[in-house]
């Protein structure tokens, strides 16, 4: 079952003379359980390619499915019910709100969603429980270290019944054994039925995946092929 | 050479049969790299010729003890007090291929490198499913050690890969100066196909990069 596909995805900026493809033809589905790792150049479209797969941006073309709903055919308020209920984000940084505590962090995104305050709670625990930080329940991020806020915020990105994470050079600003630690957590995370799109240009993170693809000026060029499925889970359409 | 320093260290601690020798030196590099006996008996038989290690006494089904010499503790001495010197090291085939792809005509070499990429990677996918498998906390001595040279594995393959991305982004710059320039002169302004980049893009044209492509 894929949690994600895109289907021969575009997406064009500018026009004219400045006209640049910053995708094309991207062909991509990340089934429940399964890490892929994308890494290519700066410039190659990695972050274009996350934003559209969260539908935080529309393609120019082609199309984003997840769990199931093509995204092109919601309006805006669907299409951030969507994303609230199905996906979860994790940053380099800047990942969670000062002001707020681990838990009541991990709280917002059900909260926003309607679930009340007590189920929230309730959810939110068990999420920080799974990531192995519930002892840090009532702490600010400001009194937590890196790698314990990265914990967090991939909480939060898998709390309630949400099973797609797409993260953005997660281990960025961490140490090389902090940075270990959460790819375990994200690589435990999609053991126990998450699906995973991870952005990174460091070879050692993108191991922990199943599956590298590479990008490079917008086009997909080569993939390490998948651990476990066929190679027909990706579909290079050019 | 490794084989003979990594058999005197083993009779460093006490003497040993040859098998046993054989046993310890894989456990302490997970069967990284297998020895089979026959290897392990000739390096002994040089050992002994060079009076690093002495035979003695046999068990019953005429086994021999392997005793290291006070010659043999020195050699192992000076091993772990010198430095490997990388010269010492083979060529390194990829670097060798690289450096043909680059000055053989008509070789794709973005397209080498991505093969190797793309292989280096499973590589490392591999190595870094064992490390993620194995448990939390090492079981013993010989656990820690193989750990070490899976790590050490895995640091090789990552160098590789990322110096794989700087022969990348070297030759693409090199080839995008390389148009530029003659455009130039030109007073052209048409931009090639490579050089359809988007703003901020690490791959930009730099005049010395025709220069040096050119070496």
């Amino acid at each position: 079952m894929n949690v994600l596909e895109l289907h021969a995805v575009s997406r064009d900026h500018g026009a004219g003379a400045g006209l640049v493809h910053a995708l094309a033809g991207i062909g991509l589905s990340v089934a429940a359980g399964e890490f892929v790792a994308v890494m290519g150049p700066s410039g190659s479209g990695k972050s274009t390619l996350l934003t559209l797969a969260g539908g935080l941006d529309a393609p120019t073309s082609g199309r984003v499915v997840i769990e199931g709903t093509d995204l092109g055919t919601l309006g805006r308020s669907g299409l951030s019910a969507l994303r609230r209920r199905h996906v979860g984000y994790v940053f380099q940084d800047l990942n969670l709100i000062p002001g707020l505590t681990a838990i009541e962090n991990v709280m917002l995104p059900r909260e926003l969603d309607g679930a009340g305050t007590r189920r929230a709670r309730r959810e939110a625990a068990l999420a920080l429980r799974e990531v192995g930080v519930d002892e840090l329940a009532d702490q600010f991020p400001d009194e937590m270290s890196g790698g314990q806020q990265q914990r967090v915020a991939i909480a939060r990105a898998l709390v309630g019944d949400r099973r797609l994470v797409l993260a953005d050079e997660p281990t960025g600003a961490l140490d090389s054994n902090t940075g270990e630690d959460v790819m375990r957590l994200l690589r435990a995370r999609c053991d126990a039925g998450a699906a995973c799109l991870m952005v990174t240009h460091e070879s050692r993170h993108a191991a922990w995946s199943d599956r590298v693809v590479f990008l490079r000026d917008g086009r997909m060029v080569d993939t390490t092929g998948s651990r476990s499925g066929p190679e027909t889970l990706l579909q290079d359409v050019r | 050479m490794s084989i003979r320093h990594g058999l005197l260290a083993l009779l460093s601690q006490g003497p040993r049969y040859g098998y046993q020798l054989r046993t310890e030196f894989e456990s302490s590099t997970g069967a990284t790299w297998p020895l089979n006996i026959g290897q392990v008996y000739s390096t002994l038989a040089r050992l002994e010729r060079d009076e690093r290690v002495t035979r003695v006494g046999a068990d019953d089904e005429g086994r021999f003890v392997y005793r290291i010499t006070p010659d043999g503790e020195e050699e192992v001495r000076r091993w772990f007090a010198t430095p490997i010197a990388r010269t010492d090291r083979p060529r390194d085939e990829l670097s060798i291929k690289l450096a043909m792809a680059v000055t053989t005509p008509g070789v794709d070499v973005v397209g080498v490198v991505q093969t190797q990429r793309t292989a280096t990677l499973r590589s490392l996918q591999e190595l870094t499913r064992l490390k993620a498998d194995a448990p939390a906390v090492p079981a013993g001595q010989a656990d820690r050690a193989w750990r070490l040279v899976l790590e050490s594995m895995i640091f090789q393959a990552e160098a590789e890969a990322r110096w794989l991305d700087h022969c990348e982004a070297y030759v693409v710059r090199a080839d995008d100066a390389a148009p530029a320039e003659r455009t130039d002169a030109a007073g052209g302004t048409g931009g090639t196909g490579g050089a359809a980049e988007r703003p901020g893009s690490g791959v930009r044209a730099r005049p010395d990069g025709a220069e040096r492509a050119r070496r």
